[in-house]
């Protein structure tokens, strides 16, 4: 059980600064999912924190101690890795141990506290197993377990479910956040995967190039996206950003015109949130490319007069207007997000 | 698919074997097939004729105090080289892995002594131990210690153990420097995070993972301790004094060459090649199931 509070956290390697000042309190308990694109610096955040980092600048606080320049074992944390980094030449039962055994942990609570774990893990029949005679979900288990076994005060993840197939992907993001909230520990989670992020989440920190761009709940940062960046990568397909001229000049001038603020340079737009219309009403025009029928939804994809293509998403049991080669589009004036030159959010 | 490649022409197999072959029977099979006939033999002096004595040469050997002599010596030669060679070198590779500024130019450095032959490395001690002109037997006098590897035992094999063992350092290091960056770093950080300290996730996690390695270089050195060393050997001692250094390879060599003993010497080697086969098996059978790969 801890809080865990960055003040503007800085990494430099070399004179090349990757993260930029993060500021951020965690909550007693909370999971907080770190997520961005490939070299944003979450992973970099996220191993500051277990101490594989050094901080450049800034603090980082576990409860109330300042832990920058503490050994990784010193932090009562535990981690688990991408690839598991389970021990290999040591059994199931012995890389769940392995902690204990070095903290001194009397052996008859070790067997215990592994023997629990296990339990919760649904591992007991694998326990003599080496980790190269599992499969990719019980590896994860295990490591999860390694993880478990110590009570520590954090979790961090570090993209754990990365290495599974889809479908195992869905299953054990369910069971880590019920793990999560039964056992109550602080848990920093990195990801490059939205989905995950808003599904597990109790906050999300969106990070891009070394920035937070945005940090909020998994629906506070998908209805109100802070900059065009978080907009894009939160929800899926992305939200569709078109320049507030066009809007301007189209037959909803009238009533969107007016909600465009001044500075506003772009609109965004959720697909969702935009439908087919007659010419009369339409807010854009162009030519229907392609239809994508997922079932659930269908994805239409616009190729608008200037070129831009914007995505429709409809409900699966509508079809789009297939067979006109032209189609109108429209949506409600407060579904509409603008952003300024410095894609920053115009409320 | 087809798992095993198939040749159409019969004969194409077995011509790109016959360098191979050729090789292995010119400088193995024939070689220790002469050895395996002239253990049975005694030329007479002039090398004229030789008779035939069975298993003569073996019968006076093993009762030959000085032979059995140097089956201790090699054993103790072998061990201290192979120990000492792998510690030191297991313990400059984890140093220069933790390295992270101007590690190339150290491992190069490392790694060089490997390019001196073995002779030259030889010289190269024997000048700086030598009991007149040395410069380390020198200073070794000025602080009170009188060193003269000619006329002590111990001296003559601790120099040429550490002559021997200097050279094969590089070696051992290359490997082992190459293991331990076999091993994934977030196995490492995991042992980090699970509260161990650095020579506890040494012992715990990086040694065993490290076992295929050190395994073949074990395989390796001892072969390069009963063999290759002889250069070492001969230009440092010449096996003495009074035989404290003459390992088995040497006394082949000086028993064959400069005893012209050559059924005695053709005798030495059969054993040799039985005793390192022998060694090689216990170790693939007993070493090797402690091996984690």
């Amino acid at each position: 059980m801890a809080q865990i509070a960055f003040s503007n956290l800085r990494k430099s390697y070399g004179k090349t600064e990757v993260i930029h000042g993060v500021d951020t309190h965690i909550e007693d308990g909370e999971l907080i999912v770190i997520v961005g694109p490939s070299g944003c610096g979450k992973s970099t955040l996220l191993r500051m924190v277990a101490g594989l980092e050094t901080v450049t600048s800034g603090e980082i606080r576990i409860d109330d101690r300042v832990v920058n320049k503490l050994e990784p074992r010193e932090r009562d944390i535990a981690m688990v890795f991408q690839n598991y980094a389970l021990y290999p030449h040591m059994s199931v039962f012995d890389n769940m141990a392995y902690g204990l055994k070095i903290a001194k942990v009397p052996q008859a609570e070790i067997r215990e506290r592994v023997a629990v774990a296990a339990k919760m893990l649904e591992l007991e029949p694998f326990l003599e197993r080496k980790p190269r005679q599992l499969s990719g979900g019980q590896r994860q288990r295990v490591a999860m377990g390694r993880a478990i076994v110590r009570k520590p005060a954090v979790f961090l993840f570090d993209e754990p479910l990365s290495n599974l197939d889809a479908k195992l992907r869905v299953q054990m993001r369910v069971e880590i956040k019920t793990l999560q909230r039964r056992l109550g520990v602080t848990s920093l989670y990195v990801t490059h995967d939205q989905v995950e992020a808003m599904t597990l989440a109790d906050r999300i920190i969106v990070m891009n190039g070394g920035v937070a761009e945005q940090i909020g709940t998994p629906l506070a940062v998908y209805e109100k996206p802070a900059t065009t960046f978080v907009g894009g990568f939160i929800g899926s397909p992305p939200m569709n950003f078109l320049s507030v001229e066009r809007l301007q000049g189209s037959g909803l001038a009238a009533s969107f015109g007016e909600a465009a603020p001044a500075l506003a340079k772009t609109v965004g737009v959720r697909p969702e949130h935009l439908s087919f219309c007659g010419e009369g009403q339409a807010a854009w025009s162009g030519e229907l490319v392609i239809v994508e029928a997922l079932g659930a939804e269908t994805l239409a994809h616009v190729r608008l007069d200037d070129g831009e293509v914007i995505i429709v998403r409809l409900d699966g049991g509508r079809t789009a207007p297939v067979g006109e080669s032209r189609v109108h589009v429209t949506c409600e004036a407060d579904k509409l997000h603008f952003f300024g030159a410095d894609e920053k959010r115009i409320d | 698919m087809q798992k095993r490649v198939v040749f159409n022409n019969r004969l194409l197999p077995y011509a790109l074997l016959a360098p191979q072959i050729l090789v292995t029977a010119v400088f193995f099979f024939w070689p220790a097939g002469q050895a395996i006939y002239q253990s049975a033999f005694i030329p007479d002096p002039f090398g004229l004729k030789s008779q035939f004595v069975g298993f003569g040469n073996f019968e006076f050997l093993f009762s030959d105090p000085y032979y059995l002599a140097s089956f201790q010596t090699t054993a103790v030669f072998s061990a201290a080289v192979t120990l000492l060679s792998m510690g030191a070198a297991l313990w400059l590779a984890v140093m220069a892995d933790r390295i992270i500024k101007g590690s190339g130019a150290y491992r190069t450095l490392l790694i060089w002594p490997y390019a001196v032959a073995p002779a030259i490395a030889g010289v190269l001690w024997l000048f700086m131990f030598n009991p007149n002109v040395g410069l380390v037997a020198w200073y070794l006098n000025a602080i009170g210690y009188d060193w003269n590897h000619v006329l002590n035992d111990g001296e003559a094999m601790g120099l040429v153990v550490v002559a021997s063992a200097w050279r094969q350092i590089s070696y051992n290091f290359l490997f082992f420097l190459a293991g331990l960056q076999a091993i994934p770093r977030s196995v490492i950080e995991a042992a980090a995070i699970d509260g161990a300290s650095f020579w506890k996730r040494f012992w715990t996690i990086v040694f065993p993972l490290l076992s295929p390695t050190t395994f073949f270089l074990l395989v390796v050195n001892i072969v390069y301790a009963f063999f290759e060393t002889f250069g070492v050997i001969h230009t440092i001692t010449g096996g003495g004094p009074q035989q404290a250094t003459t390992i088995l390879v040497y006394k082949v060599y000086a028993d064959g060459f400069i005893g012209q003993d050559l059924g005695s010497s053709a005798a030495q080697s059969v054993v040799l090649l039985v005793v390192v086969g022998l060694l090689t098996v216990v170790q693939f059978r007993y070493v090797e199931r402690k091996v984690h790969y």
